[in-house]
């Protein structure tokens, strides 16, 4: 046998093994790396993306701490059933400044992905102090005690730096002022304005979330809920077929 | 490595490997075995290019089909809107009231009403609709803004107190605490607001608070307290509490009053699924 008895010098000379596994190796991990470096053709170019404001990127953190992930999912596929109930399929570009991303690969709870606007902030205060309450048969924990936790935006300034870091737009301006946009966009007496002008008139919710003074975890979770899916303007999108 | 031997003249042939003296049959693959591997190469270079594959530097290959998965469901909502255009441009056209006696739409207004309650309604109404502390029952005859299905679809349209909808409905019941009462008249009036359909916790203050009553909330709730559907004043006779009747309940709420919202969903919903919807909510048992 021919291609036996070749293998054979391979595997009879440890050098050369060494170097042709070396060779086989570098070829998988072009094929997985390589299209990694062209990882922009595939984000949709579309308008109204903005990078989380601070407060909105503490609520994330929670989401992560608290592993909402882990039952929510933040991916709505493009089929019809799912876009009837959560609206339009998710977007490349609706994931773009998230670090890491909160896809998740299972719905125990609905998607989450287009929560935003969806229901009132007395709502979602309700529902994350006993979720029962409004919806009996739902089998979700109790998250009343983020309500009790407050947060002053202390390390959010590093956060955004971090995120800043990997690619996230966060201008030097957004930066510098991190922790005063954090505590204005809870609070509708405060002097918001330039948080709104710094991150856009439109997409930025400030109110007071969890309906009590200062800042909580609570207001953070909602205020990062309320803007979920919220942002493109899908006048601007055009279905792509290479995508 | 020595030569391969044969032990037997029937023997296949080995591969010529020969380890501690063992050897190994050259048998040939199954012929059928090889014959679908090949298949599946064939198969496999066919659909790369009928179908989205090879990467390029600005996007991947389209496939000759032309598939895509979002020109796919695109296609499928599409097919499926189209299918229903008839029936729903009818009823959009048809009267109101007559949509439930209809006997082609009632039926399809029910049922795709009740697919828009569950994915719309249901978190704030329940999924049996029987609703929650804040969020009215909608299954028995107890309607804050009217039960008739006019009514009950320019509620859905409009919504209540909302920011969005110029046309939502409104009205706002004072917070009584707000130095406007004492407390020992909050508590008089509590008290006599229980009696109306129970018993109230404090007997002897009954009727000092029927004189706060007549006073303060007849103008709204009337003079029994029977309420007043034109300003979506409810009904404090009938047992029936949306935020609690216990004495703390109501006092909670005379002292800050209330402020329940409900979002436009004129502004959300086609006018054809607000119609199903509201028929559907009409047709739950508590429908006039």
């Amino acid at each position: 046998m021919a291609i036996l008895d070749k293998h054979k010098i391979l595997e009879t000379n440890a050098t050369l093994l060494l170097v042709c596994s070396f060779l086989v190796v570098t070829i998988g991990g072009i094929v997985q790396i390589a299209p990694l470096f062209w990882l922009e053709n595939t984000i949709e170019d579309v308008e109204g993306m903005r990078p989380y404001t601070p407060l909105e990127l503490a609520g994330r953190e929670i989401y992560v701490r608290e592993g909402c992930y882990v039952c929510h999912s933040q991916m709505i596929r493009p089929m019809r059933d799912e876009v009837e109930r959560y609206g339009h399929y998710s977007l490349a570009a609706e994931s773009k400044y998230d670090h890491p991303h909160q896809w998740g690969s299972k719905r125990t709870g609905p998607d989450l992905a287009r929560v935003g606007g969806r229901y009132s902030d007395d709502w979602h205060l309700d529902h994350m102090r006993s979720p029962q309450s409004v919806v009996p048969e739902s089998i979700m924990p109790k998250y009343g005690f983020l309500e009790k936790k407050r947060i002053d935006g202390k390390y959010i300034g590093d956060l955004m730096k971090a995120n800043a870091f990997v690619g996230v737009p966060y201008t030097e301006d957004m930066l510098e002022n991190a922790q005063s946009d954090f505590m204005a966009q809870a609070d509708p007496d405060s002097d918001y304005d330039s948080l709104l002008e710094r991150y856009g008139e439109d997409g930025v919710n400030v109110r007071n979330f969890d309906g009590q003074a200062g800042v909580s975890e609570m207001d953070a979770v909602i205020a990062y809920l309320q803007m979920l899916g919220t942002l493109v303007d899908f006048s601007t999108f055009t279905p792509d077929a290479s995508r | 490595m020595s030569k391969p031997s044969k032990k037997f003249d029937n023997d296949p042939n080995t591969t010529g490997h020969v380890w501690d003296g063992i050897e190994e049959f050259d048998n040939p693959m199954p012929r059928w075995w090889l014959w679908v591997f090949y298949v599946t190469i064939i198969w496999g270079i066919g659909y790369t290019i009928a179908y989205p594959a090879w990467p390029g530097i600005k996007g991947a290959t389209a496939g000759v089909l032309g598939w895509s998965t979002r020109g796919d469901v695109v296609a499928e909502i599409q097919a499926a809107e189209d299918k229903l255009a008839p029936i729903n441009a009818k009823l959009e056209a048809a009267e109101l009231t007559q949509i439930t006696t209809d006997p082609e739409l009632g039926p399809y207004a029910v049922s795709a009403g009740d697919a828009v309650f569950k994915t719309w309604c249901a978190q704030c109404h329940g999924s049996g609709a029987a609703g929650a502390v804040g969020y009215p029952n909608l299954l028995d005859n107890d309607w804050l803004w009217g039960g008739d299905i006019e009514n009950i679809y320019l509620t859905v349209r409009h919504g209540i107190r909302n920011e969005e909808d110029d046309d939502a409905r409104y009205s706002e019941m004072p917070a009584f605490g707000d130095d406007y009462l004492e407390d020992a008249q909050i508590d008089a009036v509590v008290n006599f607001v229980m009696s109306l359909s129970g018993e109230p916790k404090d007997a002897s203050v009954v009727v000092a608070g029927a004189e706060v009553f007549v006073d303060e909330c007849s103008s709204c709730h009337m003079e029994d307290g029977t309420g007043d559907r034109d300003q979506g004043a409810p009904n404090l006779a009938d047992a029936i509490w949306l935020y609690g009747g216990d004495y703390d309940s109501i006092k909670e709420t005379v002292t800050y009053s209330r402020y329940g919202v409900m979002p436009s969903w004129g502004n959300r919903l086609t006018e054809a699924q607000v119609r199903a919807v509201s028929a559907y909510v009409h047709q739950l048992g508590g429908g006039e």
